[in-house]
């Protein structure tokens, strides 16, 4: 069994997704309100706030430079959450991973059910911001639109980090240190609130090179300014090729925890 | 595991009886393709374990040792989430999921939450569970653990309701009396091996006989059991003697040699399993 087997997958992966979607669904007020706050929250203490100190940032307004990093933000937060902590709540305390592999379904198939849940976590925080940031006038619309389908894609590259980290975390406890050690550092330094440029140049490199914020971000950029960063489609290839291996990753790493 | 061979027949109640950490649960994992074998031979329904676990599993029902219910969903959704697994549309499960609470007394409880229900009737829940996709084998690792007795009757009953339907049933437990009562067949195991294989009753006549006499443990006992030639042992503070003339050993035990204390039983499968696994607490 090596780290890279392609898992066999059939059509009950979505029976895994739809568990998930059922309670959601059961308290789908809880799960909304925060989606909905947050970037509120964000863009009057640094749109607003910040912003009222800041003239102008590579040509437009803080709050519209930031209204795109607001949205990766909530991308990457909902799918890493969700397949961190939550995911590691189902396997370890529910036992719910093993009630299903007790039926036809395989365990490749329940980790990659709750990948694409996570990925659809993202996709719903994302279409519950956008209303938000129009609301302000701080996206350009159709291309913004895009997103909602983007944020699939991207959602799923952090979902699969996050179930990395569940496979080798031995307790619920040690799921802080990506928190804090890989998550937080992205949030403040991927081009979210600030450009990646007034960073020293080795730095920048390092950012584009590992962090796949960034990548989102700069697509998430192009698409709310109406205008293609340089750098897109080696994003778009970037993210693409870091789904694929973190997929192949974490499905391999959760069989080596969960079948003994 | 090490040489460990068996075979269930179909429509029989198998039971797997042994020590903890004789290798129950790791044999049951095996069956359900959940634990792969890395040796030997192991086929279920005639498919091997390690290459058909999909068409495997469609055919077992599964009571695991530990209660993993959804506490997400309520009882009813529980059983349509696990029906949607299989497969079974919608309109059959609804009909069977209402058939399978009544089986286990929990019609009242649809819409409850997991952590309201008690223990016993998680486990009942759990048995219907497993019945939902009206399995050709059911496979119960100790399902009747940490119960009352009223509940743990209540499991018993319906486990021979079933079997009396056809059904094939495997189960693993280290209650004694429950495997008496209810495996045609069993095996008793440690440490990854079977140790013997039987009916309950056979097994009990081939190693014990027929009944137990226990006296108190003293110097004149041992003297006067060694002078009638019976079969004994010895454990901590009592002596067993192992016989199929209770009255026999009994009146010579008062009379003879004026013991004090002597209770005769009928022996039981307890008695084999103490006999051929040893009484050394097991962790």
């Amino acid at each position: 069994m090596s780290y890279f087997d392609i898992p066999k997958l059939t059509g009950s992966t979505w029976k895994v997704w739809l568990r998930n979607k059922d309670v959601f669904m059961k308290t789908y007020m809880v799960n909304f309100l925060p989606n909905f706050l947050q970037p509120l929250l964000y863009l009057f203490s640094l749109g607003f706030g910040v912003g009222n100190f800041i003239n102008q940032i590579e040509g437009i307004s803080y709050a519209r430079f930031i209204a795109p990093a607001l949205i990766a933000i909530a991308i990457m937060n909902s799918a890493f959450f969700e397949c961190t902590f939550a995911s590691f709540v189902r396997m370890y305390f529910q036992k719910t991973f093993d009630a299903i592999i007790a039926t036809p379904l395989t365990i490749e198939e329940v980790i990659t059910g709750e990948l694409l849940w996570g990925a659809t976590r993202s996709t719903i925080n994302t279409v519950i911001t956008l209303p938000v940031l129009a609301a302000f006038g701080l996206i350009e619309f159709p291309s913004s639109l895009l997103i909602i389908p983007f944020s699939f894609l991207a959602g799923f590259l952090f979902a699969t980090i996050g179930m990395c980290f569940t496979a080798i975390s031995p307790n619920i406890d040690s799921l802080n240190y990506p928190m804090f050690l890989f998550i937080t550092p992205m949030f403040l330094f991927s081009g979210t609130f600030f450009p990646l440029s007034l960073l020293p140049v080795p730095i920048q490199y390092l950012a584009t090179a590992l962090l796949p914020l960034t990548h989102v971000v700069i697509i998430a950029r192009s698409l709310t300014l109406a205008s293609p960063h340089p750098l897109i489609l080696l994003s778009f290839v970037w993210i693409i090729l870091a789904s694929v291996v973190f997929f192949l990753l974490s499905v391999n790493l959760m069989k080596k925890r969960l079948i003994v | 595991m090490d040489n460990v061979s068996f075979t269930v027949d179909e429509g029989e109640m198998f039971g797997f009886l042994g020590p903890n950490g004789a290798g129950k649960t790791t044999t049951m994992k095996m069956i359900q393709c959940i634990s792969p074998k890395t040796g030997g031979e192991l086929s279920v329904f005639g498919m091997d374990v390690n290459t058909h676990q999909r068409e495997i599993k469609r055919l077992l029902g599964i009571v695991p040792q530990e209660n993993n219910l959804d506490p997400d969903f309520t009882v009813y959704e529980n059983l349509l989430v696990y029906a949607r697994y299989f497969d079974i549309p919608r309109a059959v499960a609804e009909k069977k999921i209402d058939e399978l609470l009544d089986f286990v007394q929990l019609g009242e409880k649809k819409g409850t939450t997991i952590v309201q229900l008690s223990g016993g009737m998680k486990r009942r829940l759990i048995l219907a569970r497993a019945l939902i996709n009206d399995p050709r084998l059911l496979i119960l690792d100790e399902p009747t653990v940490g119960l009352d007795p009223q509940a743990r009757h209540l499991i018993w009953d319906r486990l021979k309701k079933l079997r009396s339907q056809g059904n094939t049933i495997v189960l693993t437990t280290h209650y004694l009396e429950e495997a008496a009562q209810l495996c045609d067949r069993l095996v008793i195991m440690e440490q990854g091996k079977i140790l013997v294989e039987g009916k309950p009753a056979e097994l009990v006549l081939q190693h014990v006989g027929t009944d137990i006499v226990e006296a108190e443990n003293s110097p004149e006992a041992i003297a006067c059991l060694d002078g009638l030639g019976a079969k004994y042992e010895i454990s901590g503070e009592t002596i067993q003697v192992y016989t199929d003339s209770p009255q026999k050993i009994t009146g010579a035990l008062l009379e003879d040699c004026r013991l004090g204390q002597v209770t005769a039983r009928r022996a039981t499968l307890e008695d084999v399993f103490l006999k051929l696994t040893g009484r050394k607490l097991r962790d």
